[in-house]
């Protein structure tokens, strides 16, 4: 518990080294061999792997019986392909239509596909949490369920499956948790587009209200668009 | 009941029927997402007390409501029962929806999966705006409710313009 | 075993035997929902009956899902707070707080210490908020109407101190990246004191009314037993998991950026794991919450309640997962940023969801008016398991 106890004096110390989550990614590495891709630790605070999408399974039961990480946060997934509508935050009525997206950009610990698993799981007894990714190629993503690791994985999946097209091996349910059995689409997908923002402006982005206490002097009377101004004040 | 739905009650009759009308509106609670607590504040704490008005709001299911309080988002997946729940209800019925996203679809407004608004799908006697309404103007949109139907006519039931709380 | 004993043991066999296969039913399937005065907004539970005994259960979800998700890309930072409002619309302000300090912690920028103490005060109140409709409302669920009038006629007080600060009673929105938008206001001190009182008071008639009540004990002692280490495995959390025995309480063994670790309190756990060791929990939660805020009134830093962050929020790219300990259980955010207005991906962690992950479960083989009990106890929001 000493490790999460108090985040601001780490921050202040900060420490080089992290023992307890390095130790962590120690063992899964050790565990997964090849399976084991990156680790990445931010000292006193969190901790993210990546593991081959073949070793996904392996990576839970592993995590679950030599490392002692018996609860099960959540599973989702990141779509990494940016949207070709662009970021959609602007009124689209008249906007643009759908280009060819930017490269990708990945995020911790990095990645090569254009989808990327992302299940978080912890250690009650220590307080330390582990993010795990895994990449899925975006023209077949599947992988295999991590139902025999946690049982809790069930709906987490289903969710992935509807909201990304990630389908699950072993898995004994795989239909729509939200949706109706008719929708087409996975909506968390970055080229699903919200069709209602196409057919109506939101001047949204022009409400940007001043904050208590902020300074001024970064653009008094520039209009807030999404230029540059104030970013760094 | 012919004469009612035709119109051509006697007038005295009328304003007796409108007032027994006006003061038993059984509300069935239709409550969804958030405004549904503030509905049950407003319906079952002491201190705001629809009873006073003359409604009650424990009908034991739609067949035998007056009125129904749609209170929250409507979504795609939901509709088709908003729907069957409307027709199960009696003639005469009115509804109010309740908050935003019973108006117009609210903050989800641009969402995959929200109705933009509930009278999409069935007609809307009262509108309450508000992301929750709070209580009181629940109870006020009832009392506008309970005017109109105290100088209703029942043949021209449906030419009224709906009731936009402000 | 003496032979006469078991003799008696086989004939009781073979009387139950003979009952079982006189009274067999056919299967008859139950939908209760999508919208039943017996459920928490619209889960809908399709279960399988033989005779009064669940076989199958299966909760079907979506009657009220938003795609927060997906609108949380299309946002900006401090727009999201708006929207996350609405995931869990009993204890509002809790969950504004995990995203912001996502943010915060993407940005490097902290708030300073007399945010982060109403920050706190006000996280505790929404949780008083939100469990004390839960106190009331599991007695409706198993027929006694008193109790929800009495939290009804409570929560208004802790609303109205919300709204007191925040100017919204239900969705305060005032949360903000670096700190609050605005200071309490003046004698708003002494009137939370006040209420806190009341709500002590509430607890305590809820203590005698539902959880002394025998019928009450009678429906819920033994009732949904949940086993620590399915909890864990089906991610549990908050008072569920707590009532299982397990010591996790993040407020004290996590990093939440709060002022928990400053004050004296306890994490209350019950050995049973049934419906009453969840009611039982959440009880002591609520008094312990009034001690929390109580304390956070005292011992209130003075200065500024908003630190320095730029007009327009730009958050840095990178990646931050932070969970609270909300009033339903553990709540997290994922946010992917790269370096715009607005998030590139916010996957949020929310506590229902999980929590009644485990009904397919826990309802197997329980009988059908103990199907509402367990469902009441596990206490589930549904904005917060459908988003």
């Amino acid at each position: 518990m000493d490790t999460v106890d108090n985040a601001d004096e780490t921050d202040v110390e900060a420490p080089a080294v992290d023992s307890g989550r390095d130790a962590l990614v120690a063992t899964l590495a050790a565990t997964l061999g090849d399976g084991f891709v990156a680790g990445e630790v931010d000292p006193g605070v969190d901790v993210c792997v990546r593991v081959t999408a073949d070793s996904w399974l392996a990576a839970g039961i592993a995590l679950r019986d030599h490392c002692g990480m018996s609860y099960f946060g959540f599973l989702s997934a990141i779509d990494w392909l940016p949207s070709p509508y662009g970021r959609d935050m602007d009124a689209q009525v008249d906007g643009p239509e759908a280009s060819d997206p930017e490269p990708m950009e990945w995020g911790t610990t990095g990645g090569e596909t254009r989808f990327q698993l992302l299940a978080r799981v912890h250690d009650p007894m220590s307080g330390l949490g582990i993010t795990v990714k895994a990449d899925v190629p975006g023209d077949r993503p599947e992988v295999d369920s991590w139902i025999p690791a946690y049982a809790g994985a069930d709906w987490h999946e289903r969710e992935a499956w509807e909201m990304f097209g990630i389908s699950f091996r072993g898995h004994p349910n795989q239909v729509h948790l939200y949706l109706p059995g008719a929708f087409e689409g996975n909506p968390l997908r970055k080229d699903y587009p919200l069709l209602a923002r196409r057919i109506k402006p939101w001047p949204g982005i022009v409400d940007v209200e001043l904050m208590p206490g902020s300074d001024d002097e970064a653009g008094d009377d520039e209009a807030p668009e999404e230029s540059e101004a104030g970013a760094d004040a | 009941m012919g004469l009612v739905e035709n119109g051509k009650l006697p007038k005295p009759l009328t304003a007796l029927l409108n007032v027994s009308r006006k003061y038993s509106l059984w509300v069935y609670q239709w409550g969804l997402a958030c405004c549904a607590i503030e509905m049950g504040a407003a319906f079952a704490s002491p201190r705001y007390d629809v009873m006073r008005l003359g409604v009650i709001p424990f009908p034991a299911s739609p067949r035998q409501a007056d009125l129904v309080v749609v209170s929250g988002t409507v979504t795609d997946k939901m509709a088709p029962a908003v729907k069957r729940l409307y027709e199960q209800m009696p003639d005469p019925k009115y509804v109010i929806s309740m908050g935003s996203c019973a108006n117009c679809g609210g903050p989800y407004w641009d969402s995959y999966s929200v109705t933009k608004g509930v009278d999409q799908i069935i007609p809307v006697d009262v509108y309450v705006p508000g992301c929750p309404p709070r209580p009181e103007a629940l109870l006020e949109g009832i009392v506008l409710l309970q005017e109109r139907i105290r100088s209703e006519d029942m043949g021209e039931r449906w030419n009224g313009d709906p009731i936009v709380v402000s | 075993m003496t032979d006469t004993r078991q003799l008696a043991y086989i004939a009781a066999q073979a009387a139950d035997a003979r009952v079982n296969v006189e009274l067999e039913t056919e299967g008859m399937t139950l939908n209760i929902g999508p919208q039943h005065p017996a459920t928490h907004g619209t889960l809908r539970i399709i279960v399988r009956l033989d005779g009064e005994r669940v076989v199958a259960a299966e909760p079907v979800m979506g009657y009220m899902h938003r795609g927060y998700e997906k609108l949380a890309e299309v946002r900006t930072y401090p727009q999201v707070t708006t929207l996350v409002n609405r995931i869990d619309w009993l204890g509002s302000f809790a969950n504004e707080v995990p995203f912001i300090l996502a943010a915060e912690r993407l940005m490097e920028v902290e708030a300073p210490p007399r945010a982060r103490w109403i920050r706190t005060a006000l996280f505790e109140l929404s949780r008083i908020a939100n469990v004390v409709l839960f106190l009331g409302d599991m007695g409706v669920q198993l027929g006694a109407v008193t109790p929800v009038f009495f939290a009804f006629r409570d929560r208004e007080f802790v609303l109205n101190q919300i709204e007191a600060v925040t100017g919204g009673r239900f969705h305060p929105n005032f949360d903000r990246i670096g700190g609050l938008k605005d200071d309490l206001p003046k004698g708003w001190i002494e009137e939370t004191r006040s209420v806190l009182g009341r709500i002590r008071t509430f607890c305590d008639e809820m203590e005698d009314l539902v959880a002394g009540n025998e019928i009450f004990e009678a429906r819920t002692r033994n009732i949904g037993v949940i086993p620590a280490d399915v909890g864990l495995a089906y991610g549990l959390s908050g008072a569920n998991i707590r009532a299982s025995g397990v010591d996790w309480d993040l407020r004290r063994d996590g990093d939440m950026g709060l002022a928990h670790g400053e004050l004296d309190w306890k994490v209350w756990t019950h050995p049973d794991g049934d419906s009453f060791a969840r009611y039982w929990v959440r009880l002591q939660e609520v008094r312990e919450a009034c001690t929390i805020v109580e304390q956070c009134l005292d011992g209130l830093p003075s200065g500024p309640v908003m630190a320095k962050v730029p007009r327009i929020i730009k958050v840095p790219a990178g990646e931050a997962y932070v969970e609270t300990e909300n009033p339903l259980g553990v709540m997290g955010y994922y946010i992917v940023s790269k370096g715009d207005l607005v998030p590139y991906r916010v996957k949020i962690r929310s506590a229902s969801f999980n929590n009644v992950s485990i009904t397919p479960w826990l309802l197997e083989g329980v009988y059908v008016p103990d199907v509402i009990s367990i469902l009441a106890s596990l206490y589930f929001i549904l904005g917060d398991i459908d988003r």
